[in-house]
């Protein structure tokens, strides 16, 4: 369903040329359920930036379901993320001004859903993360743990291709880390495709495929054996 | 993006920082509200004006003779200037400043020497006593017609029929007291006193008619008799330039050319008000934007168009603009009707201004809110997530 060739990412300033990612030739499949390990630094933001949509490649090619997105303009990129991707972030990046069922309803603001549906879809996706009693609440008023739950709810919402989640755990206490991991398999169960960024290997345990980059490029890609 | 929800959040968001959004409209609100006040008490006297020059009667010309000093119309133009077809009544009248004493008050008033026919061509008539009567005329009577400021003024009462009074210290008797007018554009039309003719061509001491009065039978026949009396003159003196003619439609015009001045320089204080409230609200747009870039990186992320942020900016200023121009309309009625109070003129506020006023605010806030919102939607979608 992914399929990146030879992907590069440069970052010039003046003389200055960062190379964050190296040539990177990488495929995931629908139903993965994958994790990106490595070293600070190393270029696995970048990476999942390009795969959400959110940057664009310096040299390279993306395919998605077999299409070149490397030739996407402004507005077609935003209809993939809206439609294929669904975002959790470390910072849960829920606007604070809107109650829970608002930022759920986001994504489905911009597909154009009618109001009611919307409403409908938002509380079945809140009710799943077991917010159901927090339907009301601005970000303000929820845990850290209950944040990222509604970050994934929105995430879900408008039913994405994959889930791509950027050290989704790295703000939460261990317990609710492991509460939200738990989710994540779940969903993974389910059927959906997810891709995932971290540090922390018992984090990355929770995932069946586990690539290694180091330097902006790939070291290892390989099945995570079950303890 | 639907509309009303577009609105709906742009009012939240404005409402999220009342403080900031009202210092925002401040500049619009003062502007709309200079406009409505001015523009309503400007209406409101010109009107006023046109409904006096319209109670001077819709049938009324006026003629001045203005050439060289022997230049004056005699009794016999007078005469084939009343059989003139369409006109019904025609009064000279001589005119002047002239102080009256009775007892020990004395006052400057203006007097105008006229004759009979004066009553129904200026519709001025009399509430107490009588006006003058050819015989007056004949027997160059010294009787005074009264305005009530010259009573009250005199004598401090109005019932003074029979008093006596001395004009530029000849004595006068007065037989009647003008209907009160109320004050108009050329002043007290209530200190005033009308003699007759003769009697003062002799108190003047000038025989020369160089002002007269003449009343059509119908309005319709007003630019007609107009011609007439002009060639006529043209004619006797030889000289169109020795003469003029006006009548009630010239004096509205003029008016009319003084409104619409009026309303130009009325329109130009509009403009550069609201110049300066939009540029007021641009200035706050910008800053907004950067204090939501965050906010502006998340919906892209989640699927957001360059136009949805673009409409969702552009609404927000075009909000907060029309509603500043909605409260200055409120302001501006509320200041319209004091100000008419304290100053006594009339205020007239029309529909027109209003929605004028609104569509401009409304279009302030989107021209100048265009800047701060393709700056927001044209934002990178990962630099503005990244923002701190
Ligand atoms: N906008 C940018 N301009 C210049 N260099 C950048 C930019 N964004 C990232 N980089 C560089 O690219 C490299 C990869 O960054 P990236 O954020 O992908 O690392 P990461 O693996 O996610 O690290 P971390 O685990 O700390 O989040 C780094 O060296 C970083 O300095
Ligand atoms: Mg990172």
């Amino acid at each position: 369903m992914i399929r990146l060739e030879n992907l590069s990412k440069i970052y010039s300033m003046g003389d200055n040329r960062v190379v964050a990612l190296n040539e990177i030739s990488l495929s995931i499949d629908k139903g993965e359920f994958v994790a990106i390990m490595g070293p600070s630094g190393s270029g696995k933001s970048t990476l999942m930036n390009i795969i959400g949509c959110l940057d664009v490649a310096t040299h390279g090619k993306y395919y998605l379901d077999g299409r070149d997105i490397t030739s996407y303009n402004q507005n077609q990129l935003a209809e993939v993320r809206n439609k294929k991707f669904g975002f959790v972030f470390q910072g849960f990046n829920l606007l604070p001004k809107l109650t829970a069922v608002e930022n759920v309803e986001l994504p489905l603001v911009y597909a154009g859903v009618g109001a009611k549906k919307r409403r409908e879809e938002a509380i079945r996706a809140l009710e799943m993360m077991g917010l159901g009693k927090r339907i009301y609440h601005r970000p303000s008023e929820l845990s850290g743990g209950q944040q990222q739950r509604v970050a994934i709810a929105r995430a879900l919402v408008n039913h994405p291709s994959v889930i791509l989640a950027d050290e989704p755990t790295g703000n939460l206490d261990s317990k609710s880390g492991m509460e939200i991991m738990e989710i994540f398999r779940e969903l993974h169960s389910q059927g959906n495709t997810i891709i995932l960024i971290t540090h922390d290997i018992n984090v990355a345990r929770y995932a069946k495929r586990m690539i290694t980059i180091r330097d902006g490029q790939i070291v290892s890609d390989e099945e995570v054996e079950r303890r | 993006m639907k509309f009303t929800r577009a609105i709906r959040m742009a009012i939240s968001s404005i409402l999220s920082n009342k403080m900031r959004s009202f210092l925002t409209m401040l500049g619009v609100i003062i502007g709309v509200t200079a406009v409505i006040t001015l523009i309503a008490l400007g209406r409101g006297s010109t009107q006023r004006v046109s409904s006096q020059i319209e109670s001077l009667g819709t049938n009324l010309i006026i003629i001045n003779i203005t050439g060289g000093r022997n230049r004056s119309v005699t009794q016999e133009d007078l005469q084939r200037i009343k059989g003139i077809s369409g006109v019904s009544e025609l009064a000279p009248v001589l005119s002047g400043g002239v102080t009256v004493k009775a007892g020990n008050k004395n006052t400057s008033t203006s007097l105008e020497a006229t004759t009979p026919g004066y009553q129904q061509v200026r519709n001025t008539y009399v509430q107490l006593g009588r006006f003058l009567l050819q015989n007056d005329l004949d027997m160059r009577f010294r009787v005074a017609v009264v305005g009530v400021d010259v009573a009250d003024e005199l004598f401090g009462r109005r019932d003074v029929i029979g008093e006596e009074i001395s004009i530029n210290g000849v004595e006068f008797s007065i037989v009647g007291i003008l209907e009160e007018k109320g004050s108009s554009v050329a002043g007290s039309d209530d200190n005033r006193i009308i003699i007759p003719l003769t009697t003062g061509q002799r108190l003047l001491r000038s025989t020369e008619v160089r002002t007269f009065y003449v009343s059509t039978l119908s309005p319709d026949v007003v630019n007609q008799v107009v011609g007439e009396i002009e060639r006529f003159l043209t004619r006797k003196f030889n000289d169109e330039n020795s003469f003029r003619v006006f009548n009630q439609t010239q004096l509205l015009s003029t008016i009319n050319e003084a409104t619409a001045t009026l309303t130009m320089m009325l329109s130009g204080i509009a403009g550069i008000s609201l110049l300066v409230g939009g540029i007021g609200i641009m200035n706050i747009m910008l800053v907004s934007v950067t204090e939501r870039t965050r906010e502006i990186g998340i919906r892209k992320a989640i699927g957001a168009k360059k136009r949805d942020i673009l409409v969702q900016f552009l609404i927000e200023s075009a909000v907060i603009s029309g509603l500043g121009g909605v409260l200055g309309i409120i302001v501006g009625f509320m200041g319209a009707n004091f100000l008419s109070r304290i100053l006594n003129i009339p205020a007239a506020i029309s529909a027109d201004v209003v929605l004028l006023a609104t569509g401009f605010s409304v279009g302030v806030g989107i021209i100048f809110g265009l800047y701060p919102a393709s700056k927001a939607a044209s934002l990178n979608p990962i630099d503005a997530l990244r923002y701190e």
